[in-house]
């Protein structure tokens, strides 16, 4: 079985802006990690930021700071 | 064997590339495609590769560079992506075939093209620049060193030409980038076309682009993204806009790991020793009787690159004798750039090519320097 658990993704129009994200939230010491992109945001493959749901204003902030655009910012079961 | 011939690609790597590409052939799965870990360390890789290039270039952003396998793949995305029938562009006799042909191309489909002559010593004269722009002038694509003769171009002020006239302006930075500081921003450079294996000192197979932000090039190639995947469209943001396909990570580990080590080292302090060399060999063997050496060595700054001919003798034969007797690898013929050729005068000869590398000794250029006395020698 797998556990579903409510998070924070976020999701980027590139790879390239997802490694940045998760390079400027390493060097910031923020919550989160690398995962794929679920299903019932899009379909397909890509990768998205996952943190807990709490992080979101933090992880706004940080990319705001960085001018790293997100694809969108979602909260689901994942 | 000593190794002259670092213009076609250089022979030793940092010890780090090697490192680094037999570390990734190891370790790393597909980058952009997939989150386990052996994914995740090869997107992380090539991610660190685009920062360590902006970096280098002085790029707005690392979504600014797009790999490719090598500078002319480049050359053509950035040539074909940006060029309509009807388009008018400018472009010099120093150009390697890597810009001529996809122009020629191009040509055939409609675009004008006019290319500006070098004179005898391989040089342009940059009033002719301005002369050659017409109302639909779109480009100016430009060589930052020609890799015949080794002489370099301004690019900075044709970059400021290009910005003025509100032209898009394209630079094959295959001879330079690496050992000559590039800033893309301060030299308005819209388009840099670079290889991996030369002076940036990674492995063959990689390469790419710097694309300013703002300006659109349509893809050479389409396929897999590894995002946006029911889109029946390429996607359009860099540096996925220009990537189809599976990267080649194990090569960008070797090119990541050969910028850093330039970064270290300091472009200048590389630059600096080869044209010690260059120069130090150049010297010498333009007293040689018999030996006719190609180009413009009064600036202090050109490509580490003595071109030159050995009385009447087929550059072909020069250059095998060198490997043959003395164990000198260089490089003879055309080396792709036909037009420089013509401007010298070497259309039927070829000429030799003496190209320099920091890792290159004092000893080296002086067994090459005796050969050359040797073979000149009248019978």
């Amino acid at each position: 079985m797998i556990c579903r658990e409510d998070r924070l993704v976020i999701t980027f129009f590139t790879t390239t802006d997802a490694m940045a994200m998760e390079q400027f939230c390493r060097e910031d010491g923020a919550d989160g990690r690398i995962i794929p992109v679920p299903g019932h945001i899009t379909a397909g493959c890509g990768l998205a930021w996952c943190a807990l749901p709490e992080s979101e204003a933090a992880l706004r902030a940080l990319m705001t700071a960085h001018g790293l655009q997100p694809q969108g910012v979602y909260r689901c079961m994942v | 064997m000593i190794y002259f011939d670092n213009a076609a690609t250089t022979l030793q790597k940092p010890p780090c590339v090697v490192q680094a590409i037999t570390a990734a052939l190891c370790s790393m799965g597909n980058p952009g495609r997939g989150s386990h870990l052996t994914a995740l360390d090869a997107s992380r890789t090539v991610f660190g590769t685009r920062r360590a290039l902006a970096e280098l270039f002085h790029a707005e952003s690392p979504d600014c560079i797009a790999f490719t396998a090598n500078s002319t793949q480049a050359l053509n995305t950035a040539i074909k992506g940006i060029l309509s029938p009807g388009d008018h562009v400018v472009t010099t006799a120093l150009e390697h075939n890597s810009v001529l042909r996809p122009l020629y191309e191009m040509e055939s489909r409609g675009v004008e093209l006019t290319i500006l002559p070098a004179d005898r010593q391989g040089r342009l004269h940059y009033k002719d620049f301005t002369a050659a722009i017409r109302g639909n002038t779109r480009a100016i694509v430009c060589t930052h060193g020609s890799n015949l003769t080794g002489n370099l171009v301004d690019i900075g002020r044709i970059g400021a030409l290009a910005r003025r006239r509100r032209l898009l302006f394209v630079v094959d930075a295959s001879q330079t980038a690496g050992v000559f500081p590039i800033d893309v921003q301060m030299m308005q450079i819209d388009i840099l076309c670079f290889t991996g294996h030369k002076s940036l000192l990674g492995p063959q197979g990689t390469g790419g682009l710097y694309v300013r932000p703002g300006v659109s090039v349509l893809p050479l190639i389409t396929g897999g993204s590894g995002v946006q995947s029911f889109l029946h469209q390429h996607p359009s943001r860099m540096p996925t806009a220009l990537e189809a396909g599976t990267l080649n990570a194990h090569g960008l580990a070797g090119l990541g790991a050969a910028v850093r080590y330039l970064l270290e080292t300091g472009v200048d302090t590389i630059r600096e020793r080869e044209l010690a060399l260059m120069r130090c060999f150049y010297e010498q063997v333009q007293r040689i009787p018999g030996i006719m050496v190609y180009g413009d060595f009064s600036p202090s700054q050109r490509c580490p690159i003595v071109a030159l001919n050995v009385r009447d003798y087929d550059s072909g034969v020069v250059s095998d004798t060198l490997a043959a007797r003395y164990g000198i690898a260089t490089r003879p013929g055309a080396h792709c750039a036909p037009l420089m050729h013509q401007a010298l005068g070497t259309v039927k000869q070829g000429a030799v090519r003496f190209s320099f590398c920091h890792y290159n000794t004092e000893e080296e250029i002086q067994t090459a320097v005796a050969a050359l006395r040797e073979l000149a020698k009248e019978e």
